[in-house]
């Protein structure tokens, strides 16, 4: 469905990403992990525009587009079939939590407002957030706003769903609700593509693992074999460190 | 202080409001109401990096910023002429109040859309959204309830700077006190008078600069 050949991105004379890899299946979880500086931000910005890459071929739904050759009207047709899930949120601070998910629908895509409206409302019920439909941003937890967020992506109905870091920047005690509704989404046969440290959602819920280093895929495993046997000796020290550090914080 | 002083206070209090209503604030309003205009696209032309009409904002800024009011009241009204353009003391006191305070404006509201986290930009492009509709709908809206104290600021400069334009004859409340003055000789008391009429004028406005502050904050938090 959506597929990304030898993607290159340099910032300055830092060359962040070397050419990389992605394949995308409807129905697909892909977690892409790594080291912080190892452009799996950058590649997931990449796959929506929000950074320009230097060079590449994406195919979306069997067209094939040169990357450095994408037109501006190229990028909203593909941006209107992807969703994106932002790591600190991004909720437009000056409409509410209802007005938040029907801005795409109402304005970007011209839909009636009474159907926007509906659709808006069914996506906010679906993240357990019914009663919050007029609260603004700033009157809702870090988590119910991420979860505004997740609405915000799935009430257009995308094809895929970008998540950058999604539970980053919550407190501990919110990061439960928001891969809750994640996990909803992925048993629903959403396909997503998920930036994240979060190992245990990773394993659970992804069919497939990109774990990156230093601007390339390191490693393109199952979730069973990425966790149990990692191919690659980079990846068993990636993994040996975070598991460490978790168990260290459950010990405390 | 004598009888008679207290007498021609009285007496021109009223002669020196009743400008102050005709000329003073409406001169205000209207030159600021312009002035928002051009801010605002002097503002969005260089944020959004337009060719040409970006460097033509910068420019303007630069110029009006960087030049006393009273020049440019001078060379509009006595000095355009010259070039065989002639123009009445208000519409030529119009032109040099909003020019000038849609240089300051201008310079507010770019901040005010420049404090506007990126990630809300990014956001409208992500829901589909264009660069216009997500400025228009997302950005200046925010932007706006950020510059409204440094506005509310301009516009009471403004208040006050329109006794600037009595130097182009127009008969506004300053040049109405400087009339009075010529005929009674008491320059301190009626000079303190038209400056007591300003400063209600500044602190009628600056309590309603407030009220809407008050108001626009309790719509909206942004942390």
């Amino acid at each position: 469905m959506l597929e990304i050949r030898n993607l290159k991105k340099t910032f300055g004379d830092h060359e962040v990403l070397k050419g990389v890899d992605v394949r995308v299946e409807k129905g697909d979880v892909i977690a892409i992990l790594g080291p912080s500086g190892s452009g799996k931000t950058t590649l997931l910005r990449c796959m929506n525009f929000l950074e320009r890459a230097d060079s590449g071929t994406m195919i979306f739904d069997n067209e094939e587009i040169d990357l450095a050759k994408i037109t501006s009207g190229q990028i909203r047709q593909i941006r209107k079939k992807t969703g994106f899930v932002f790591q600190n949120y991004c909720l437009f601070n000056n409409k509410t939590a209802l007005q938040n998910v029907t801005e795409g629908l109402i304005i970007g895509r011209k839909m009636k407002k009474e159907e926007a409206c509906r659709i808006g409302k069914k996506a906010l019920d679906k993240v357990g957030l019914s009663d919050k439909y007029d609260f603004y941003p700033h009157q809702l937890s870090g988590g119910q706003q991420q979860r505004v967020g997740i609405a915000r992506a799935i009430a257009t109905d995308p094809e895929v769903i970008f998540f950058d870091e999604p539970t980053s920047a919550l407190d501990p005690e919110l990061i439960g609700e928001v891969l809750g509704v994640m996990k909803d989404l992925a048993k629903d046969g959403v396909t997503m593509v998920v930036v994240t440290h979060e190992m245990d959602f990773a394993r659970e819920v992804g069919t497939q693992i990109i774990f990156m280093e230093q601007g390339t895929v390191t490693e393109e495993n199952t979730p069973e074999e990425f966790f149990r046997a990692p191919k690659n000796e980079r990846t068993r020290q990636f993994l040996r460190r975070i598991l460490e550090k978790s168990a260290r914080e459950a010990a405390e | 202080m004598s009888a008679r002083v207290i007498e021609i206070m009285i007496e021109s209090f009223w002669k020196i409001l009743l400008p102050g209503l005709i000329y003073t604030i409406p001169l205000a309003v209207v030159s600021f109401a312009i002035g928002l205009v051009i801010a605002l696209f002097t503002a969005i032309a260089q944020v959004s990096k337009t060719p040409v009409l970006g460097q033509i904002s910068r420019l303007y800024v630069w110029i009006f910023r960087g030049t006393p009011l009273l020049v440019q009241l001078y060379i509009i009204f006595y000095g355009l002429p010259g070039a065989g353009i002639m123009i009445d003391p208000i519409p030529a006191a119009i032109i040099a109040l909003s020019l000038n305070v849609g240089s300051y404006a201008s310079e507010s509201v770019r901040a005010a859309i420049l404090s506007i986290p990126t990630g809300q930009m990014e956001a409208g492009y992500c829901a589909g959204l264009t660069y216009w509709q997500t400025m228009y709908r997302i950005i200046l809206p925010q932007a706006f309830r950020v510059a409204f104290p440094t506005l509310g600021n301009s516009f009471i400069n403004l208040i006050k700077e329109t006794s600037l334009t009595a130097n182009i004859t127009v008969m506004e409340m300053f040049r109405a006190t400087q009339k009075i003055v010529a005929n009674t000789y008491e320059p301190l008391a009626l000079y303190c008078e038209v400056a007591f009429i300003y400063l209600i004028f500044c602190t009628v406005l600056s309590r309603f600069q407030s009220f809407g502050e008050k108001k626009l904050s309790a719509k909206m938090v942004v942390k």
